[in-house]
């Protein structure tokens, strides 16, 4: 019962928390990510930090098995080999608790988060990790499916869909995002929780509380007939059966020994009371272990498997309506070497930003103007920062601001950011088409939303070309908020002929 | 054993059947029998005489600026031969002997394209019209290397009908200049005498100073023929700085000039109206399309001596054939009819693009037509909202952003329009594009931002 619960849960979040980085982006969704412990820790959300370790002490570590995404993910690829056969299923041991090499990484991660380096902590954050994993290789997949019914929507005449582009934000953090992937692939394939009892500083923080806590599995000794069932189904490889003793600062309470356990010698009780005291309530046998999730396993990989091959038609078609002959080519556009990099309104500076940020790209998957990408530079590898040669900050969106957890980026409303200044415009006159081909253009201008680029008579002899007055633009850097809109739809390429400078710190103007 | 000659079996027994119901078509059907409505009748084709020379010139002419397109190995687009040869034979068959092209038309791959399916026919059963269309680069060599390329592309030795191309672009100073100033009036009328021209005329969009000042050289130069542009819209109601038709065709009869009629279905727009304009049109005559009422105003006329249109698709070709096999003139009443009809599209803020690509390829990109025709079907679709309390709003909203982004890639939508008027000297329907465009782009934003 109690495992039917937690998987139920566990479900719950895992889709959930999936779809936010797939494309759902519904607010109501955005406090499964809130509760996650690292991003609470960043954003300094005391109110989830306490409601965590309450949790934790008085259940133990649900919140490894339910709320945390990769563990859930472990569980789910471990629970796939152990499919396999009954060999695989019982391929666990129990083995002493490796806290040397636990105490190492959370050391490493508080030394990191202290030390600014945002990059090395966001690596060893598990939530980050799976939203890495979620934004570089799941979403690409649904994105190429939602492509795929676009398609058809397209040629029956509907709206319901419509076609997205699939590109490579960052090639770093995608490697990063395949490499995690496969080493907890790995680890869990074989055993199951190693990765979340050995390296997972979350894992290490709450193991240390849950030794306290007031409910978890006990074994009792006058059922326990030592036939070793628990320890070799036991995932977190924490359940010493000769000695009758479980590891809870491994444990994650899943519940799967208490049904594993024929003789009815383990329950999940409150821990400080009489060692009799719950004899009668030990769970009764569940013949249909984990359902539910086989579902959604099953589901899931004939969505994956629609997709690839929805991924072949649409490209193809895409391909197919880029090539326009008829059309003067358009060169694609070139990133600007900004001496500071952009990040959101609502990130208050970049500092702050690189502080709080733990890298797990949500904002990134959820920008619709693909403005936001991982940054590919060393010290903040994997955190986001903006660029304009796709798209520019739309001014009545605020997703990032919606969606971060961890206070990196603040919520703000669509008015606030009409009037917070990320960065400012910078004209390069060199390359503008007034004065490179004496054409009047004021396409910068035009689109400016807060009204900060004027258009300016050229001096001298330049002034006037085939009877029409020539003007280039101008910016007040007072009125400019570092949208991008000038830099986006400026018509020179590859090097647009105004572009933004981030600002180190935000400010209202 | 049963598989070796079903084929052949199903192919006999289906040529035995469409004999059969051919013969019930033809014959006295019982009601309810008919299986197909029968295919344009051939020889029936309606012609008017040339009063210069005696020129029996089909009512329904081959405009060949709108050729099927398809992709080379290279993928780049080229005009589908085989397609074309396929629509030339089918409009040789039926009767149309006229043919209009032009050097600049699908980006330059038409007069080619046009000639190899002709020449696949005897030179004297068709009539050859192609013009001199000198807008770039108008000095007397680049015009000359134009007129002679014109033979070299359609190996021909001589033109039926040559135009000087679009006069009133630009005004008269740009007609003086295009034509006169570089003698190139003179020689081509020197080309008419020596035979290589047959009928010297010229195509017309623009302002009434422009045509009057050309009509009043008539004296001189004699023009044989002169292209204008004539549907039940203009005739009235001509967009931008265009001439009504009715004014243009008067003055033509006045002189007794053959006119040679040019966007007779505004590029579709006289075609892809609003549905309850279509089915006032469709109510009033059943059996014929849409486009039928558009053709046939434009044939009615007697001055007019054929009526161009650029046919893609057989379908189009199909019906226009019909339309004209053979013409049924329009009484006053439905003249009537029609210039209520043009009234109440007048109604319709659509703005007059037909499509003809003259101002392509912008400079920076932006695909000009695709974006004005997108805004053309949403009017006439009624998906533009006026304000957020429209009551179709929503859905009006998420219909036209969806359709725009299918319809013009992000590259190419007005957004990017820098607004430098290169455009503007080449539509022949005098729309001033940037305005436009940038129009557009306004009422996109408002729709993103959800500010309207």
């Amino acid at each position: 019962m109690l495992k039917k619960l937690r998987v139920a849960i566990a479900a719950i979040f895992f889709i959930c928390i999936t779809l936010l980085f797939l494309d759902f982006t519904h607010a109501w969704l955005g406090w499964m990510v809130k509760i996650q412990f690292i991003p609470a820790v960043l954003a300094l959300n005391l109110a989830v930090i306490v409601l965590l370790v309450l949790l934790t002490l008085v259940f133990g570590r649900v919140y490894c098995s339910v709320i945390c995404p990769l563990g859930i993910f472990q569980d789910i690829v471990s629970w796939v080999n152990g499919k396999r056969g009954k060999k695989q299923k019982n391929r666990f041991s129990y083995s002493p608790a490796e806290s040397w090499l636990r105490y190492t990484f959370l050391a490493i991660f508080i030394v990191a988060l202290a030390a600014g380096i945002g990059s090395l902590a966001a690596l060893l954050d598990p939530y980050a990790s799976y939203g890495r994993i979620a934004s570089n290789l799941f979403a690409p997949l649904w994105q190429l499916g939602n492509n795929f019914l676009a398609w058809i929507a397209e040629r029956v005449d509907s709206y319901a869909f419509y076609s997205t582009d699939v590109w490579l934000k960052s090639l770093p953090t995608f490697i990063i995002a395949v490499v995690t992937f496969i080493i907890i692939a790995v680890l869990a394939w074989r055993g199951g929780r190693t990765y979340c009892n050995t390296v997972c500083p979350v894992g290490t923080v709450l193991g240390f509380l849950s030794r306290f806590a007031m409910f978890r599995p006990v074994i009792n000794a006058d059922n326990c007939r030592s036939c070793s069932l628990c320890s070799r189904g036991c995932k977190a490889s924490c359940i010493d059966y000769k000695n009758h003793s479980i590891d809870y600062s491994r444990c994650v309470d899943c519940m799967d020994c208490i049904d594993t356990c024929k003789d009815g010698a383990i329950s999940y009780r409150f821990a400080y009371g009489k060692k009799k005291a719950a004899a009668g309530p030990s769970a009764p046998k569940a013949p249909e272990t984990g359902a539910g999730e086989k579902e959604t396993g099953a589901s899931r990989r004939t969505f994956i498997a629609s997709a690839v091959m929805a991924a072949s038609a649409a490209t193809l078609k895409a391909q197919e309506m880029k090539l326009d002959g008829g059309l003067a080519e358009i060169q694609d556009k070139k990133i600007p070497d900004r001496q500071t990099r952009i990040v959101p309104a609502g990130a208050l500076g970049i500092s702050h930003f690189a502080q709080h940020c733990t890298a797990c790209q949500l904002c990134v998957s959820v920008c619709p103007s693909q403005v936001l990408r991982p940054s590919t530079s060393l010290l903040n590898l994997m955190q986001p920062e903006m660029s304009y040669e796709r798209g520019y900050c739309r001014p009545e969106c605020t997703k990032c601001s919606d969606v971060c957890p961890a206070g990196a980026i603040s919520p703000v409303t669509v008015e606030e950011k009409s009037s917070i200044q990320i960065g400012h415009a910078v004209v390069i006159r060199e390359n503008c088409i007034v004065e490179r081909d004496g054409v009047s253009c004021g396409n910068c201008a035009r689109h400016c939303p807060s009204g900060a680029i004027s258009m300016v008579s050229l001096e001298g002899e330049r002034k006037f070309k085939h009877g029409r007055e020539l003007r280039i633009p101008v910016v007040n850097v007072e009125r400019c908020i570092g949208c991008g809109a000038c830099e986006n739809l400026c018509p020179a390429r590859p090097f647009s002929a105004i572009y933004v400078e981030g600002h180190q710190l935000h400010k209202t103007i | 054993m049963d598989k070796r000659y079903t084929r052949r079996d199903f192919l006999k027994i289906a040529g035995t059947g469409s004999a059969l119901a051919g013969a019930t078509a033809l014959g006295c059907s019982p009601a309810g029998n008919k299986n197909t409505v029968s295919d344009a009748p051939a020889g029936e084709m309606t012609y008017r005489t040339n009063p210069g020379n005696g020129d029996k010139v089909s009512l329904l002419g081959y405009g060949c600026m709108r050729w099927p397109m398809t992709k080379d190995e290279e993928g780049r687009d080229v005009i589908d031969q085989e397609t074309v040869n396929g629509l030339v034979d089918y409009a040789m068959e039926h009767g149309v002997n006229y043919y209009d092209t032009s050097p600049v038309y699908v980006q330059g791959q038409s007069e080619k394209a046009s000639a190899i399916a002709l020449n696949r026919h005897p030179r004297k059963s068709y009539y050859l019209a192609t013009k001199l269309s000198n807008f770039s680069n108008w000095s007397r060599e680049n015009s000359m290397l134009m007129y002679r390329k014109s033979f070299e592309n359609m190996e021909t030795d001589y033109f039926d009908y040559y135009l000087l191309h679009s006069i009133g672009n630009g005004g008269t100073k740009m007609f003086e200049e295009r034509y006169f100033d570089n003698g190139m009036a003179d020689f081509l009328m020197k080309e008419r005498e020596a035979g290589r021209i047959r009928n010297l005329g010229f195509s017309f969009h623009g302002t009434q100073e422009t045509f009057d000042y050309a009509l009043s050289l008539h004296d001189k130069v004699h023009w044989d023929f002169v292209q204008i542009q004539l549907n039940y819209v203009d005739w009235k109601h001509a967009s931008g700085r265009n001439v009504n038709a009715d004014y243009l065709y008067s003055e033509l009869e006045k002189r007794g000039i053959p006119a040679v009629i040019m966007e007779p279905l505004l590029g579709g727009r006289l075609s892809k109206v609003p549905q309850h304009v279509a089915d006032r049109l469709l109510e009033r005559n059943p059996d014929g399309s849409v486009a039928s009422w558009a053709f046939r105003f434009a044939g009615t006329p007697s001055g007019v001596l054929t009526v161009l249109s650029g046919m893609t698709y057989m379908e189009h070709l199909i019906d226009n054939v019909k339309t004209y096999s053979p013409l049924v003139p329009l009484n006053q009443e439905e003249l009537d009819f029609l210039e209520e009809t043009a009234q109440l599209m007048m109604t319709y803020p659509t703005i007059p693009c037909n499509d003809c690509k003259y101002c392509m390829p912008c400079p920076y990109g932006i695909d000009i037509p695709a974006i004005l025709l997108h805004y053309n079907k949403c009017v006439n679709e009624g998906k533009v909202a006026n304000s957020r309390e429209s009551e179709n709003y929503r859905k009006a909203r998420r219909a036209y952003l969806v359709s725009y982004d299918r319809a013009v890639p992000a590259l190419r939508q007005a957004d990017h329009c820098t607004g430098c008027g290169q455009c503007n000297d080449h539509c022949p329907q005098s729309i001033d594009i940037p305005h436009e465009l940038h129009k557009i782009d306004r009422y996109i934003e408002n729709l993103r931002q959800d500010t309207l």
